[in-house]
């Protein structure tokens, strides 16, 4: 276990900054999430941009309905959210097929490595199974040299051949976060 | 809450989307899409049968992707609140070219008119407002609602709010078509994007 503080590594983590420009390549323009700490790197990434839009949400569902919205309106959207988002996202996903939309998201997980709050372990160790309930391929990364790859599988697995997609970041490689020294 | 001299609802939708020009119209779960298909099909409907909660947030995704033309949202109530948190969402990213109509007749029609929260207490207008849609109205009058026709042809001055009373009657259901990839695909056509 390695532990996320400020002078973890994830502060310098090249990762995020390879996610931004995966997201960019695939010319995505809304970026709706709520707010995670394994994410915030990008999400700082994302509001500071000047093609893509950083949407903050109150629910994550209301991104699922945002991605629906968007595509009608010709743009791709990228949806950041942690796992026990997952879980209230679900009635929302069925606009997924009925829709067709690709359906492109990144999943910052808890619950499953070094986890102080175990509150957060119901939901991270369904994750998975719900995305996969729900029609969406999971791709996971467990470790930051392989974030780029993945990402950029995955991303054009959901773009290109419009398979609705999840990748799943290991809290592995987030770190734990930290409630007591 | 409850008044007299309520509104009718398909006249009130007609209304609305009469010489609609390039609007782009959501219809929320229920009776709203249905009115919307009643007052004439057209290719930028979007025409829901589910996800509940959702149509704010599919107007808002809409509005951002094309701030050159207008999206309004028509939906109930009972849809309203449950995504009552997506007029927050909207407060914060204020696209001028959003409206969100609610009908709002006070109960849950679809299911047995079980009355909702508006009934006794909830102010959807207070709850806009306090979102920071500064623009947000209750109407009760055919004239009030005359009046917000010209405002949702407008792309700089939203996102704007309107709560309208309409009466209980439950109206002959016209039903829209209702599938999906194919109503969200006719207006990816008609707004030029070519099928992938």
């Amino acid at each position: 276990m390695h532990a996320r503080t400020d002078t973890s590594e994830q502060q310098t983590a090249a990762w995020p900054e390879e996610i931004y420009a995966v997201l960019q390549r695939y010319d995505v323009r809304q970026v709706p999430y709520v707010p995670d700490a394994g994410h915030s790197k990008l999400i700082e990434r994302v509001l500071g941009s000047d093609t893509m839009r950083g949407i903050p949400l109150t629910t994550e569902e209301e991104g699922v309905a945002l991605v629906a919205g968007a595509w009608a309106g010709g743009q791709r959207c990228a949806l950041l959210m942690q796992s026990s988002g997952v879980g209230n996202c679900i009635n929302m996903f069925s606009l997924i097929p009925l829709f067709r939309l690709p359906f492109f998201t990144i999943v910052t997980m808890r619950g499953e490595w070094g986890e102080f709050n175990h509150w957060q372990v119901p939901m991270g160790s369904t994750t998975q199974a719900v995305f996969e309930l729900s029609g969406i391929r999971v791709m996971r990364a467990h470790h930051a040299g392989e974030v780029r790859e993945v990402v950029e599988a995955g991303a054009a697995q959901a773009y290109n051949a419009c398979t609705p997609t999840a990748v799943l970041l290991s809290q592995r490689l987030i770190g734990a976060k930290v409630f007591v020294k | 809450m409850s008044q007299t001299n309520l509104l009718d609802r398909r006249a009130v939708v007609a209304t609305m989307l009469r010489d609609r020009k390039g609007i782009v119209a959501v219809g929320g779960l229920g009776a709203s899409t249905n009115d919307m298909a009643a007052a004439g099909d057209h290719d930028r409907n979007l025409y829901l049968w589910g996800a509940m909660g959702g149509a704010v947030m599919m107007g808002l995704g809409l509005a951002l992707a094309q701030p050159d033309v207008p999206v309004v949202v028509i939906t109930g109530d009972g849809e309203m609140l449950m995504g009552i948190g997506s007029l927050a969402t909207v407060g914060m990213q204020k696209p001028g070219n959003l409206s969100i109509v609610v009908l709002d007749n006070e109960r849950y029609g679809e299911t047995g008119g079980q009355t909702s929260h508006t009934s006794v207490a909830a102010d959807l207008v207070g709850v806009a407002k306090a979102c920071g849609i500064a623009d947000s109205q209750a109407i009760t009058t055919m004239a009030d609602v005359e009046g917000l026709v010209p405002k949702l042809h407008e792309l700089k001055s939203g996102p704007r709010f309107a709560n309208i009373k309409i009466d209980g009657a439950n109206v002959e259901r016209i039903l829209p078509m209702r599938d999906g990839t194919f109503i969200v695909n006719r207006i990816r056509g008609s707004l030029g994007f070519p099928p992938l």
